[in-house]
C-alpha cells in the first residue's frame, strides 16, 4: 500500500464520514457544505483529466459546468411549467434523465470547443478556451427566455428512484456516489493505454507522433470526457442550489476550478477533492474572522504555491510515483 | 447615420484601442521576456488609478497624480516581483496563474481596507475638459484626444526603447534565449525586475487615464485584464507591434460592433429584439474575433512561430 | 456562588417571560464593487436598532459577495443552522430571485430593503414577502411621468442589457407618452460610453433617460459631461445616490433623478435619521441607508404588536406597517409592496458636498403595475 493510496483512502472516508456524523448531530448545514465540496470536487476531477493527465490548461471549463447546469435547469423548468420543448421533447424531473441531458450537452460543447481550440497550444490554448467560455457567458446573460442575468429559479429538487431527495443527507449520498464513480473512471483511465498515451502526449508530443499515435485525437477525447464530467457536476450544482444563472459560466469559476486542482495536487487522483475541500472550508471559516477574508485566502494560496509544491497531496504523500 | 457619427465612432475605437495597448504592452513584455502569465496586472492598473486619485485630490495637480500613478504602480510591481514572482520563473504556467490569482485577492481586499468600498473621485483636469472642434465639424472630447496622443507617444517610446537602447537589446535577447544572456553576464534578476516594473508602470498609467474617464473602484482592473489578454493573444505574445495592432483592432471592432450591430439587426427584426440580439452579439464579438484569429493563425498575428 | 446562580436563573426566567426576541439573518453585499449599497443598508438597519435602545433583535450578518450561489448557501445556513426567524438584506434582484422564493416557501418571513423584482410583486407574490423599498419599476415609471410633465417630446433611453435594465426601460415607457427616439442597450459592466454618447449627440432628442447603476453610471456621467453634449439627463436615484455622487463630481450637477426618499424630506423621523446617521458614521446617508433603517423599524413595530411564534399575527402586524418611516406615511399594497410618493430631485452642491434636493413630485400614492396579478387580498 503506497503512501498515496493510504492518503487517498483516508480522504475519501473522511469526506463520507463527516457529513454522516453531522447529520446524526443535527447539523444539516454541514451536510449541504459537504455536498458543495463534493460537487465542486467532481467538476475539478473533470478538469484534472484534461489538465493533470493531458496537460491541457483549460481556462474555460466553467462553460461545461454552466452548460450542464442549464441543460438540467431548462428541463426542470419545463417540467414545472409544462411548456413544450423543440423536437417534441418534454421537461423532466428525473435525475437520471437530467444527468444524461447534461452529459450529452456538455459533451457536445466540449467536442466543438475542443476541436477548434486544440489546434493551438500553450497560452493560446488557455486564452481560446477562455474566449469560448466568455461567449457562452454573454449569451446566457442576454437570453431572456431563461432569466438572463437574473438566472432561473428551480423550485423543486429533482427525483431519484423514489428516494426523498429533499433530505440533505440523501442528496449528499447521491452526489458522493457519482463522485466516487468519476474517481474510479479517472483512475482506470490513467492506468489504461489511453491514459498512458495521453500522459506521454503531455510530456513529449513529438515522440508520440513519431510512434504513430495522433496527439490531437487523444487530447480531444480526453477533453470531451473531461467536459462531460464537469457538465454533470454543473447539473448537480443546479439541483443543490435550486437555481441556475450565468454566474456558473463566469471565468472566475473557471479560475476557481483550476485553483482546486492545483491546490490539491495536479494529476493526483484525490487532488481535486483535497483542493476543493480546503478551499471551501477556508472560505467558510475565514469569513468569520474578518471582512477582508479574501486577502487572507490569497495569502494562504500564495503560501501553498510558493512552499508546498505538488499541492496538498504532494505534501501528504510525496512525489508522484508510477506504480 | 451620418459620416460624422461614423468618424466619431472610429475615433472612439482608436481611443479604446490605445488604452488597451497601454495595458497589453506591459503584459506582453512580461510574458515575452519572462515567460510569466501575470493575472495581477489588473491589480497594478488599479493601484495606478488609486494613486492618481489620492494624489490629485491631495495636491490639486493632475500631473502630479499621473506621476504618482507611474511611481506607485512601478514600485508595487517591483515589490511583487522581488517578493513573489521571482520564485515562479522556473515553475509551471499553472503555478504562476495560481500565485498571481492569489495576488489579485490580496491587492483587492488590501485596497478596500485602505480606501473603503466606495468609488473615489478623479476627474478630468480643467485644461483638458470639454470638447475640441475637429475639422469636419466634429466635437470630440479633448481628454480622449489626449489619451490617443499619450498612448501613441508611449508606443513610439517603447519601440525606440526596444530597438535602440541597451535595455531593449537585452529584452529582445531575453525573449529569444534566457539562459544565454545570463551566461553572457547580463544580470538577469535586475533585468526582470526592471521589465516587470516597466510593465507595471504602463498598467498604472492606463489605470490613471481610464480612471479619470470612468470610475476608480476596487476590481476595476478585472474586465480590462481579460481584454488585455485577448489583445496580446490576437497580436501575438511578446510582440509590442502585435500589442498595438491587436489593441486597435479590438478597440475598433468592439466600438463599431456595439454601434452597428443593433442597427444592422433592426433592418430585418423588430426594434426591441434587434437591440437585444445585437447587444448580445456585440458583447461576444471580440471573443469571436480572437477565436477566428487563433484558428486561422494559432500563434497570433505577429507572434513567433512555435 | 449559589446566590449568583439563583439570580442568573431568575433573570433568565424573567426575560423568558417577556416577548420572545426575533433572530434576523441579513444577507447583503459587503465586499467587491457593489459593497457600498450593502454597507449602507446594514448601517441604516443597525442604526435603527441602536436608536430603539434595548431591542430583542439578534442580528446575524453575512456577505453574499454579489454571487447568487453564495446567497443561496448563506440562506440555507441561516435557516437550518442559525435558525433565524426573519431574513433580509439582499440588494440585487438576481440574488433575491435565487433566495426569496425558497425561503418564503419554507415559512420564513423576508423583508426586502432593496431588490424589488416584478416576479415577486405579481404572480409569485407571497404573504411572507414584504418589500420595504419599492418595486423595481417604480423609480423608472416616475421618470417617465416627470418627462411628460417637463415637456420632453422625444427621449433617448438607455440601460444595460440584463433584466433590471430591460425592466427599467419598460417601466419608463409605461408612463412616458412622447416619442422614443432611440432605445439602446449597453453591455453589463461596460465602462466606455463614447459610442453611446456619440449616438445621443446625433439623435437630437429632447432629453436622455438612463439606468446605469454603480460604476457604469459614474463612467457614463463623467464622459457625458466631458463630451459637450447639452441634452439634459434624467435617471432613477440609483445613479445619483449619496455614495456615488462624490465619485462623479461636478459632472452630476443639475441632473434630475427620481427617488422615493431624499434627505430633505420634511418629517421628524427623517430628520432624526439623517442627524443620527451623520453622527454615527461620519457621512450622509443614501436612499439605501434609509431603506435599511425603515426595514428595521418596520420589524420593531411588528414586534411590539405580535409575537414571532404566532406567524399569522406577526404577518398582520407587519402588513399594518404602523411605524414612523423616513418617508412619512407608509403603507403596503395588497402585494406587500409600498404605495408611496416618488419625488423628483436635483443634484446640488451644499456646504461643499454634492447631494440631492427635492424639486417636485412625479407620482403620488403610486402603486406598482403588478399588484393586480398578485392573488393576495
Amino acid at each position: 500500500m503506497t503512501r498515496e493510496r493510504i492518503v487517498n483512502a483516508f480522504l475519501w472516508l473522511a469526506l463520507l464520514v463527516v457529513p454522516l456524523a453531522a447529520a446524526q448531530m443535527g447539523q444539516p448545514y454541514i451536510v449541504s457544505l459537504a455536498t458543495k465540496v463534493v460537487i465542486l470536487a467532481l467538476a475539478a476531477t473533470g478538469l484534472n483529466l484534461a489538465l493533470g493527465l493531458g496537460g491541457m490548461v483549460s481556462f474555460g471549463h466553467a462553460a461545461f459546468f454552466g452548460v450542464g447546469g442549464y441543460a438540467a435547469g431548462i428541463l426542470m423548468n419545463h417540467a414545472t411549467t409544462g411548456a413544450a420543448l423543440p423536437f417534441g421533447l418534454s421537461g423532466t424531473n428525473q435525475m437520471i434523465a437530467l444527468w444524461l441531458a447534461a452529459l450529452v450537452a456538455s459533451g457536445l460543447a466540449a467536442l466543438v470547443i475542443g476541436a477548434l481550440s486544440l489546434r493551438t497550444s500553450g497560452v493560446y490554448f488557455i486564452m481560446i478556451t477562455l474566449a469560448f467560455a466568455q461567449m457562452f457567458y454573454y449569451f446566457a446573460i442576454s437570453w431572456p427566455a431563461y432569466g438572463g442575468e437574473d438566472g432561473l429559479s428551480l423550485f423543486v429538487r429533482s427525483q431519484f428512484l423514489g428516494v426523498n431527495t429533499f433530505d440533505p443527507l440523501n442528496f449528499f449520498l447521491i452526489c458522493f456516489a457519482l463522485l466516487s464513480l468519476a474517481l474510479l473512471l479517472s483512475a482506470t483511465l490513467a492506468r489504461s493505454r489511453f491514459g498512458i498515451a495521453l500522459q506521454a502526449t503531455r510530456q513529449n508530443p513529438q515522440r508520440v507522433e513519431a510512434l504513430g499515435i495522433r496527439p490531437y485525437r487523444l487530447r480531444l477525447t480526453a477533453f470531451v470526457i473531461s467536459g462531460m464530467i464537469t457538465g454533470l457536476a454543473g447539473a448537480l450544482y443546479a439541483d443543490l442550489n435550486r437555481f441556475v444563472s450565468p454566474a456558473m459560466l463566469d471565468w472566475h469559476l473557471s479560475g476557481e476550478i483550476i485553483v482546486f486542482v492545483i491546490l490539491g495536487g495536479m494529476g493526483r487522483l484525490m487532488g481535486p477533492i483535497a483542493g476543493a475541500a480546503l478551499f471551501i472550508v477556508m472560505e467558510h471559516k475565514l469569513g468569520g474572522i474578518s471582512e477582508y477574508w479574501k486577502a487572507l485566502l490569497g495569502l494562504l494560496l500564495l503560501g501553498v504555491v510558493l512552499f508546498a509544491r505538488g499541492g496538498i497531496i504532494g505534501l501528504l504523500a510525496g512525489k508522484l510515483r508510477h506504480v | 447615420m451620418s459620416a460624422m457619427l461614423l468618424i466619431e465612432q472610429a475615433l472612439n475605437g482608436l481611443q479604446l484601442g490605445v488604452m488597451l495597448f497601454l495595458m497589453a504592452a506591459g503584459l506582453t513584455l512580461v510574458f515575452g521576456v519572462m515567460g510569466l502569465i501575470n493575472l495581477a496586472h489588473g491589480s497594478l492598473y488599479m493601484v495606478g488609478a488609486f494613486a492618481c486619485a489620492v494624489v490629485a485630490a491631495h495636491t490639486g495637480s493632475y500631473l502630479l497624480g499621473l506621476a504618482a500613478a507611474l511611481a506607485a504602480a512601478a514600485a508595487a510591481g517591483a515589490l511583487v516581483e522581488i517578493v513573489v514572482i521571482r520564485r515562479l520563473y522556473d515553475r509551471d504556467h499553472l503555478d504562476q496563474v495560481l500565485a498571481t490569482f492569489a495576488l489579485i485577492l490580496v491587492f483587492s481586499e488590501g485596497t478596500r481596507y485602505l480606501f473603503g468600498s466606495l468609488p473615489l473621485y478623479l476627474n478630468v483636469p480643467a485644461a483638458l475638459s470639454g470638447p475640441v472642434m475637429l475639422p469636419g465639424g466634429i466635437a470630440y472630447p479633448a481628454f480622449r484626444l489626449a489619451i490617443i496622443a499619450i498612448g501613441l507617444a508611449v508606443a513610439l517610446g517603447l519601440f525606440w526603447l526596444i530597438a535602440r537602447t541597451r535595455l531593449g537589446i537585452r529584452i529582445r535577447a531575453g525573449e529569444s534565449d534566457r539562459q544565454m544572456i545570463a551566461a553572457l553576464g547580463v544580470d538577469i534578476r535586475r533585468l526582470y525586475t526592471i521589465v516587470f516594473a516597466l510593465g507595471a508602470a504602463l498598467a498604472g498609467l492606463a489605470g490613471a487615464l481610464v480612471g479619470t474617464l470612468q470610475s476608480v473602484e476596487v476590481g476595476m482592473g478585472e474586465p480590462v485584464l481579460i481584454l488585455a489578454f485577448v489583445v496580446i493573444v490576437i497580436g501575438g505574445i511578446g510582440s509590442i507591434k502585435g500589442a498595438l495592432v491587436g489593441a486597435i483592432l479590438v478597440g475598433v471592432t468592439d466600438t463599431m460592433g456595439r454601434f452597428l450591430l443593433p442597427q444592422i439587426f433592426a433592418t430585418f427584426m423588430d426594434p426591441s429584439r434587434a437591440t437585444g440580439v445585437g447587444s448580445a452579439l456585440a458583447s461576444m464579438l471580440i471573443y469571436i474575433l480572437m477565436a477566428v484569429v487563433l484558428i486561422l493563425r494559432p500563434q497570433g498575428l505577429f507572434g513567433a512561430r512555435a | 456562588m449559589r446566590k449568583l446562580l439563583m439570580t442568573a436563573a431568575a433573570v433568565m426566567l424573567a426575560t423568558g417571560a417577556a416577548a420572545e426576541g426575533v433572530k434576523v439573518g441579513m444577507i447583503t453585499t459587503l465586499s467587491g464593487g457593489g459593497a457600498g449599497l450593502g454597507i449602507d443598508v446594514r448601517d441604516g438597519f443597525q442604526l435603527a436598532l441602536q436608536m430603539a435602545g434595548d431591542s430583542d433583535v439578534e442580528l446575524v450578518i453575512a456577505d453574499d459577495q454579489q454571487q447568487p450561489d453564495v446567497a443561496v448557501q448563506l440562506a440555507d445556513r441561516m435557516i437550518q443552522s442559525d435558525q433565524v426567524d426573519v431574513l433580509t438584506g439582499i440588494i440585487w434582484s438576481n440574488l433575491a430571485m435565487a433566495v426569496v422564493p425558497a425561503a418564503v416557501a419554507q415559512g420564513k418571513i423576508y423583508l426586502s430593503p432593496n431588490a424589488g423584482p416584478s416576479a415577486l410583486a405579481g404572480a409569485q407574490c407571497n404573504e411572507n414577502y414584504f418589500n420595504v423599498a419599492w418595486q423595481n419599476d417604480n423609480l423608472h415609471e416616475a421618470a417617465g411621468a416627470h418627462a411628460n410633465e417637463a415637456g420632453y417630446g422625444s427621449m433617448f433611453i438607455l440601460a444595460p442589457n440584463y433584466p433590471a435594465g430591460t425592466d427599467a426601460l419598460t417601466g419608463f415607457k409605461r408612463f412616458y407618452e412622447g416619442e422614443i427616439t432611440q432605445e439602446l442597450y449597453t453591455t453589463v459592466g461596460q465602462t466606455d460610453y463614447a459610442s453611446e454618447i456619440a449616438q445621443i449627440r446625433a439623435s437630437g432628442a429632447d432629453a436622455v433617460f438612463f439606468f446605469l447603476p454603480g460604476g457604469m453610471g459614474i463612467s457614463f456621467m463623467k464622459q457625458y459631461a466631458d463630451s459637450g453634449v447639452e441634452i439634459p439627463l434624467i435617471g432613477p436615484a440609483f445613479s445619483f445616490s449619496q455614495d456615488i455622487l462624490g465619485a462623479v463630481g461636478d459632472a452630476a450637477l443639475g441632473v434630475i433623478n427620481t427617488s422615493q426618499w431624499s434627505k430633505d424630506l420634511d418629517n421628524p423621523a427623517n430628520q432624526a435619521f439623517v442627524e443620527n446617521f451623520v453622527e454615527a458614521y461620519g457621512r450622509l446617508p443614501s436612499l439605501y441607508a434609509s431603506q435599511g433603517f425603515d426595514t428595521a423599524n418596520l420589524l420593531l413595530s411588528a414586534m411590539e404588536k405580535a409575537d414571532i411564534s404566532d406567524q399569522a399575527a406577526f404577518r398582520a402586524a407587519l402588513k399594518e406597517a404602523d411605524f414612523d418611516s423616513t418617508r412619512g406615511e407608509f403603507r403596503f399594497g395588497n402585494n406587500n409592496h409600498p404605495i408611496q410618493n416618488i419625488y423628483v430631485r436635483e443634484v446640488i452642491m451644499e456646504d461643499g458636498v454634492l447631494t440631492n434636493r427635492i424639486v417636485g413630485t412625479a407620482l403620488t400614492d403610486h402603486q406598482d403595475a403588478y399588484a393586480a396579478d398578485c392573488p393576495l387580498p
